[in-house]
């Protein structure tokens, strides 16, 4: 799906990057731990989150992911958008919860993707 | 590549929202040398982490890299409070960060594990109150 895609079943508004609209995201994760996400991720490209601050986009720009969802209406730090601006990273705020909003995705066909995933104990 | 490239930087230590800026810079000339991903998402990592841990435990320090054609070597100094016990640090989930790094989304105690999982050599070394040195290679080549 693409961006685009997400800020329509998120009803979300974007706070940056207009321009990666169109850009093919395939899996998502969800986490408010930083730590986490640069543990367990693997390729994913959409980040769902509470974190409104730099530290997830640069937690995001390590990663290569290039969309980061803030749930729950949260209001980003200005420090975040201007950093989103300068690496191109999509911002978009939606006013669902972190649970809301990834069984939305998920049920649109976004998956977790990477071997996190599907991990067997 | 034909000679080793070396390149050091500065961490300052009070601005957070500025942590991880070296690490970025880092792969974006990874990226420029036309490394592969996977490598280039390894090193992010490697570095990222020691990076942060720098900024929120150490008052800040040096990240010396050295590319050569088998392999990017990491060095991060700091002349922070140290580790008095490198065993227990090296656990996954084991902080001792404050609220303050918590709320930002660090804190989880995986930042030194992640460290290792990524590099292909990782040395931890620290003395209490004089500040610790983090050394890791990760090779280029074989994937
Ligand atoms: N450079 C350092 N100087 C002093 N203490 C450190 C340093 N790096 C790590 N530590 C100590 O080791 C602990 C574990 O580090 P680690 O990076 O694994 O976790 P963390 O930084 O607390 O959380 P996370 O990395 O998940 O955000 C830290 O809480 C801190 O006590
Ligand atoms: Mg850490």
């Amino acid at each position: 799906m693409t961006i685009a895609e997400i800020v329509d079943i998120l009803d979300a508004k974007v706070l940056s990057g207009e321009e990666l609209l169109a850009r093919d995201v395939h899996s998502a994760c969800g986490s408010d731990l930083m730590s986490d996400v640069l543990a367990f991720v693997k390729d994913q490209s959409v980040l769902v989150t509470g974190l409104t601050n730099a530290q997830a986009v640069r937690t995001a720009e390590m990663m290569d992911i290039i969309c980061i969802v803030l749930v729950r209406g949260k209001i980003a730090d200005s420090g975040m958008i201007e950093l989103a601006k300068d690496r191109s990273v999509a911002v978009l705020q939606t006013q669902h919860s972190m649970f809301a909003a990834c069984g939305l995705l998920y049920e649109r066909g976004l998956r977790g993707g990477g071997k996190s995933h599907a991990k067997k104990s | 590549m034909q000679k080793n490239l070396r390149l050091h930087y500065d961490i300052s230590g009070d601005d957070y929202t500025r942590a991880g800026e070296a690490s970025a810079q880092l792969k974006q000339v990874l990226r420029q040398l036309g490394l592969s991903s996977s490598i280039i998402r390894k090193v992010a990592i490697a570095m990222y982490e020691g990076e942060i841990n720098m900024v929120i435990h150490a008052n800040g320090g040096t990240i010396d890299v050295e590319i050569d054609s088998a392999c990017i070597s990491l060095v991060l100094r700091d002349t922070g409070p140290g580790i008095s016990e490198i065993d227990l640090a090296m656990k996954e989930g084991y902080s001792t960060a404050s609220e303050n790094v918590r709320s930002m989304g660090f804190g989880a105690g995986m930042g030194l594990p992640n460290m290792r999982k990524h590099s292909d050599y990782m040395k931890l070394e620290s003395t209490p109150g004089v500040g610790t040195t983090v050394h890791m290679k990760i090779s280029i080549g074989e994937e």
